[in-house]
């Protein structure tokens, strides 16, 4: 059987169930006790598991966030709300420089399994500070993994994953309008490895990546080519660091072209590195050069026309798609 | 006698890796010596339990070797070779034994206060009464860190010990040029934080602060702040030309030497004869040169070593172009 539910339960599903399991996960974070979460995620929580493992914070996020490590570093399995990973800057030091290096450091001793998830990105006309992307600067960070899903079935089996299997520093980036969405789980528990693209649709002419909320703006221009006769291949990547560059090769070895669109700034951004990737990896394969759509090269403002024009869109994306096909537009 | 031992094994231990490090250029990178603070980890020492984890900044030979990292193994360390107590990839600044609960060795100042709370917050969770002593200096006190984790660690009696191992100097700035406050026991107050200041150099006053502090973490009582006015006699690095400071400064302090202070306590009442500190010496001088013999004996770590300990995960795909 399978049921219907939203994206952000389908992550309180996957907190509730592995914190069932295992006693030394809990969760912490602002407002995911009492509140039920500044965005209902961990809504229920405090009355099943308690003042000790659904712990409210202050607005300390170096401070949480660095108790959070240290007791991950002595063997419990914290899992870290942020009300948005635009806060989480606060924190960048003990993540950056603690969570991920002390494995390293300390030659294998301590290691550090704790989950990081929080909204990511824009989310309507919040201003230029809630509206940054951050997976390409974790990215960068070795010692840390980065998922980023876009819908709640693959939310759910990450999580799962995450909370359970790994062992390394997990940074979850999921987004405030996505949690309304409605996915299909099934009522069996599942998991999914993290670091495996997932091809959503299959297609001839052109392969188009996303991630996380812009699958609906790749999934939008592969309908509307559809109709114009052209056939995109759409791949979600689903974790950003380890990046499966090899399912994106393989689609393109088929289609020979390639569009990423990308929430993200364009310097340095996970686009950059795919397109490295894959010039490197499949120079042969290519009939046109690696494209993209990102986010303007600018902080988000805050009238609705500017972030329509900043933030990539199915139109431009369409327009795009046909110039790596050397279509008429 | 045994402060009086692990504080010669610090301090004789610093002194040859100094000259290691200046006049034989074996050991590199920043380089933090604790001479002049000892009495503050035997006082530790002597007040907790080998289940108490310590955690601290990068003055941290000091620290590792009296939690019972082995002086080969720090030794080693220096010298970068695979055999130390962090395989030649901390170096002096991050020593590490988690086997003994010492849990590093921290380079940004001030971040190991949170992490400290952490291992307390572990403990808590547990149901266990281990407590965790978090260090940091002076220097550390003036971090936006103390102010958020003083207050997590209060609001949640965390049984954690904040250690201010006050030496007088931020690198080159001294604590009347840091802040208006210069009892730094009294940041404590603002969060209604029981505090305590006590004498670095004498091994029987840190023994009793903390024992009192340790005593009421173990009880569920929450943190406490203990300032440890303490000197170090060296520069804050090996690369310290001290200007900031006088001679005649520093030779005042070394009229109280904590280790000149136990021993003449030792000797005045007759709690071991000359010949008994002779031998304990002699014993130092033997494990210290068998550290460099050690060291300097150990391999480098295979190059293979650049992509290990990186991740937990053994399969991970990393990116070599």
């Amino acid at each position: 059987m399978a049921r219907i539910i939203a994206f952000r339960e389908a992550l309180r599903e996957a907190m509730s169930e592995e914190m069932r399991r295992d006693d030394r996960v809990f969760l912490m974070g602002e407002e995911v006790a009492e509140y039920n979460g500044a965005y209902k995620v961990s809504q229920g929580m405090l009355d099943e598991f308690g003042a000790k493992r659904v712990i409210d914070t202050p607005i300390s996020e170096l401070g949480f966030t660095a108790v959070a490590v240290g007791a991950a570093q002595k063997g419990l399995r914290p899992i870290v709300e942020f009300m948005t990973w635009n806060f989480a800057v606060l924190a960048l030091d003990q993540i950056l420089n603690t969570a991920s290096k002390m494995l390293a450091m300390s030659g294998g001793q301590v290691s550090c399994p704790i989950v990081f998830r929080g909204p990511n990105g824009s989310a309507g006309q919040l201003g230029a500070q809630h509206s940054t992307a951050f997976e390409s600067y974790y990215a960068n960070i070795p010692g840390l993994k980065v998922v980023s899903p876009s819908n709640g079935y693959d939310a759910k089996g990450l999580m799962k994953q995450a909370i359970r299997f790994e062992e390394d520093p997990i940074m979850f980036m999921e987004s405030e309008v996505m949690y309304g969405d409605k996915s299909e789980v099934p009522d069996d528990e599942y998991y999914i490895p993290i670091g495996l693209a997932d091809v959503k649709k299959q297609g001839r002419d052109v392969t188009i990546v996303s991630w996380n909320k812009m699958m609906k703006v790749a999934m939008g221009a592969a309908t509307e080519l559809e109709k114009e006769g052209i056939s995109a291949e759409v791949i979600d990547l689903r974790s950003i660091r380890p990046l499966d560059w090899m399912t994106v090769l393989e689609s393109v070895k088929k289609t020979n072209r390639l569009v990423i669109v990308e929430e993200q700034w364009p310097m340095c951004g996970v686009s950059s590195e795919l397109a490295y990737r894959i010039q490197k990896e499949g120079f042969d394969y290519l009939d046109a050069p690696v494209r993209r759509i990102t986010a303007a090269d600018a902080p988000l403002h805050y009238a609705p026309n500017l972030v329509a024009a900043a933030l990539p869109d199915v139109p431009r994306t369409v327009t795009l798609v046909k110039d790596v096909m050397y279509a008429k537009k | 006698m045994y402060w009086y031992e692990l504080m010669q094994l610090i301090r004789q231990f610093e002194i040859m890796a100094e000259e290691k490090y200046k006049m034989e250029g074996k050991i590199r990178g920043f380089f933090h010596a604790y001479v002049g603070q000892e009495a503050i980890a035997a006082g530790c020492m002597t007040a907790t339990r080998p289940e108490d984890a310590f955690i601290t900044a990068y003055r941290d030979h000091g620290l590792a070797l009296a939690k019972g990292v082995t002086a080969n193994s720090c030794m080693a360390e220096l010298y970068g070779k695979a055999t130390g107590c962090a395989k030649g990839k901390g170096g002096s600044m991050h020593f590490f034994g988690k086997d003994v609960n010492f849990w590093g060795g921290h380079g940004i100042v001030g971040a190991q206060i949170g992490t400290g709370a952490g291992l307390a917050f572990a403990e808590k969770y547990k149901g266990t009464d281990n407590v965790s002593l978090t260090f940091f200096g002076d220097g550390a006190a003036r971090q936006g860190m103390v102010n958020e984790v003083f207050n997590i660690a209060m609001t949640w009696k965390l049984p954690v010990i904040f250690i201010c191992e006050n030496n007088n100097y931020a690198m080159g700035t001294s604590v009347e040029r840091t802040s208006n406050v210069v009892d730094i026991y009294k940041m404590a107050d603002a969060f209604e934080m029981p505090a305590d200041s006590i004498d670095g150099m004498s091994c029987e006053a840190v023994h009793e602060g903390m024992a009192r502090a340790v005593k009421r973490a173990r009880e569920g009582g929450g943190p406490t702040l203990i300032e440890i006015k303490t000197y170090r006699y060296k520069g804050h690095s090996i690369s310290d030309p001290q200007k900031y400071r006088t001679k005649e400064e520093v030779e005042t302090y070394k009229q109280r030497d904590p280790i000149h202070m136990v021993l003449k306590t030792i000797l005045d009442n007759n709690f071991a004869t000359q010949e008994e500190i002779d031998a304990i010496n002699k014993r130092i001088d033997a494990i210290v040169d068998e550290s460099v013999r050690f060291a300097e004996e150990s391999p480098w770590p295979s190059d293979d070593e650049v992509l290990k300990d990186v991740y937990v995960d053994q399969n991970y795909p990393f990116i070599v172009d």
